[in-house]
C-alpha cells in the first residue's frame, strides 16, 4: 500500500498536488485577492489538489487566518486547518504561507505579493487539508524528557530557587510554542526526520541543560552524542530564520554541539 | 513500508478504511540560497574527491617519465582539461571558504542571522576571489 521514494528529494507517489477548483468571489466585489490552498481529503482520497478561493478584502480581517475562517464561514465549511488563540501564542495555525512556515495569525496579508500560496507545514503526512500530522515530532519531544530531572531533595521550606542571571539563561529557549515551524523548514529534518531530532526538540532539550536547577545535564547530554539525532544539523538556518517568535534554534543546537565538546575535553 | 515515516502516511477515513496519506510538499514550496550554499558545500566536497584522481594522474605520470607527462599535459590543455581544472578550482575555494564558516561556527560564534547573511556573501567574493588569483598565477 505504502509505495518506497524513488529519490530522497521526490514526493512519493500520489502526493504531488495537481489542480483544483476555483472559488470566485462574491459579485460586486472589489478589493479581491486569491488564496490558492492545498487540499486533501482521507474520504475522497486521490492526489491533493490546489483550491483557488477570492476573497473580497473589504470584508476580510488583515491576518492570513482572518481569510481562512472567512472562507470556511462563507464559502466552503470543510476547508481544514488548526486555530485556536489567533494572537501567536498557542502554535497552532503553523502553516506554509508564500514558501515560508510561518504562523497564519500573525502573518499579515498584505505582506505577500500576488496570490497568497497556502501548503500544510513542508514533508509532513496531511491528515486533512492544512493539518499535518505531528505525532513523531512530538513523540520527539517526550524522548528529551522536557521536564525538570533533580537528584537532591528539595529545601524542605520553598521551591529550588534561581538567580536573575541563572534565569535569564532560560530566555530566548522558554518561549518556544512547539508550533515545529522550524522543524518543517529544516532539510535536513526533511530527509532524516526519523532519526534527526529537528531544531524544535533540540532548543527544547537545550532550554532543560540550560536550568540551573536540572540536575540530568550529563544524562541529557549523553542522549543527544549521536550522528543523527543532534549531529544532522548542518546549519543551514532555516530554523531561525522561520521562526514566529523570533528565537535561535540554530544557535541553540550550536550551543549542545559546544557543551559535548567542552565535556569531552 | 520502509520506517516510521512510511507508516505515519497510514490514515484512515471517516468509516475506518486504511487510506495513504500524502506527504506535504518541501523543495517545491520552500528553497532559499542557504539551502543551495549547504548543499553546495557537500556537492563540492564530492567534486573535489573526484578532482583527486586528476591530481594522482599527474604524480603517476610525473614519475612515469617525460613522455606519459607529454601525454597528461595536452589531455589538460584541450577545452575539457581547462574546464575541468577550473571547475575543481572553483569547487575547492567554494569549499574552503564555507568550511572556514562552519570552523567559526563550531566555536560558537556567528549564530545569527544579520551575520550569517552578511557571511554569504563573504564567501560567494571570497570564492571568485581567491579562483581568479589562483589562474592569474596559474597561467602569468
Amino acid at each position: 500500500m505504502v509505495h518506497s521514494k524513488p529519490f530522497f528529494a521526490a514526493l512519493p507517489k500520489g502526493s504531488k498536488p495537481g489542480k483544483g477548483k476555483t472559488y470566485q468571489a462574491a459579485p460586486g466585489a472589489k478589493n479581491t485577492r486569491a488564496f490558492q490552498i492545498y487540499r486533501w481529503d482521507p474520504d475522497q482520497g486521490g492526489n491533493p489538489r490546489l483550491d483557488t478561493f477570492e476573497v473580497d478584502m473589504d470584508h476580510c480581517g488583515p491576518m492570513v487566518l482572518d481569510a481562512l475562517i472567512k472562507i470556511k464561514n462563507e464559502v466552503d465549511p470543510s476547508l481544514t486547518f488548526r486555530r485556536s488563540c489567533r494572537e501567536g501564542i498557542c502554535g497552532s495555525c503553523a502553516m506554509n504561507i508564500d514558501g515560508k512556515n510561518a504562523l497564519a495569525c500573525l502573518k499579515p496579508i498584505k505582506d505577500v505579493k500576488g496570490t497568497i500560496k497556502i501548503h500544510p507545514l513542508p514533508h509532513m503526512p496531511v491528515v486533512k487539508d492544512l493539518v499535518p500530522d505531528l505525532s513523531l515530532a512530538y513523540a520527539q519531544l517526550r524522548s528529551i524528557e522536557p521536564w525538570l530531572k533533580t537528584e537532591t531533595p528539595p529545601p524542605p521550606d520553598g521551591e529550588r530557587l534561581q538567580s536573575r542571571e541563572e534565569r535569564a539563561k532560560l530566555d530566548g529557549l522558554w518561549e518556544c510554542i512547539l508550533c515545529f515551524c522550524c522543524s518543517t523548514s529544516c532539510p535536513s529534518y526533511w530527509w532524516n526526520g526519523d532519526r534527526y531530532l529537528g531544531p524544535a526538540v533540540l532548543l527544547a532539550a537545550y532550554r532543560w541543560i540550560s536550568d540551573s536547577r536540572d540536575e540530568a545535564k550529563g544524562e541529557r547530554l549523553d542522549a543527544l552524542k549521536d550522528p543523527f539525532k543532534l549531529f544532522r544539523c548542518h546549519t543551514i538556518f532555516n530554523c531561525t530564520d522561520a521562526c514566529p517568535k523570533g528565537l535561535n534554534p540554530a544557535k541553540a543546537i550550536g550551543e549542545l554541539k559546544l557543551e559535548i565538546l567542552e565535556r569531552e575535553g | 513500508m520502509k520506517d516510521i515515516r512510511d507508516a505515519q502516511r497510514v490514515g484512515r477515513t471517516s468509516d475506518g478504511r486504511l487510506v495513504e496519506r500524502p506527504l506535504s510538499g518541501h523543495l517545491s514550496v520552500y528553497i532559499n540560497f542557504d539551502m543551495v550554499m549547504s548543499v553546495g558545500h557537500r556537492v563540492t566536497g564530492c567534486a573535489m574527491a573526484v578532482g583527486t584522481i586528476v591530481l594522482v594522474w599527474w604524480l603517476v605520470a610525473a614519475s612515469m617519465g617525460a613522455g606519459a607527462y607529454d601525454t597528461m599535459s595536452w589531455w589538460l590543455r584541450t577545452w575539457i582539461g581547462y574546464l575541468a581544472l577550473f571547475g575543481w578550482t572553483c569547487a575547492m575555494w567554494y569549499h574552503y571558504c564555507v568550511g572556514i564558516r562552519h570552523l567559526v561556527w563550531d566555536t560558537g560564534r556567528m549564530y545569527d542571522l544579520p551575520r550569517v547573511n552578511q557571511s554569504r556573501l563573504w564567501i560567494l567574493a571570497g570564492t571568485g576571489l581567491l579562483v581568479i588569483l589562483t589562474w592569474l598565477v596559474a597561467l602569468v
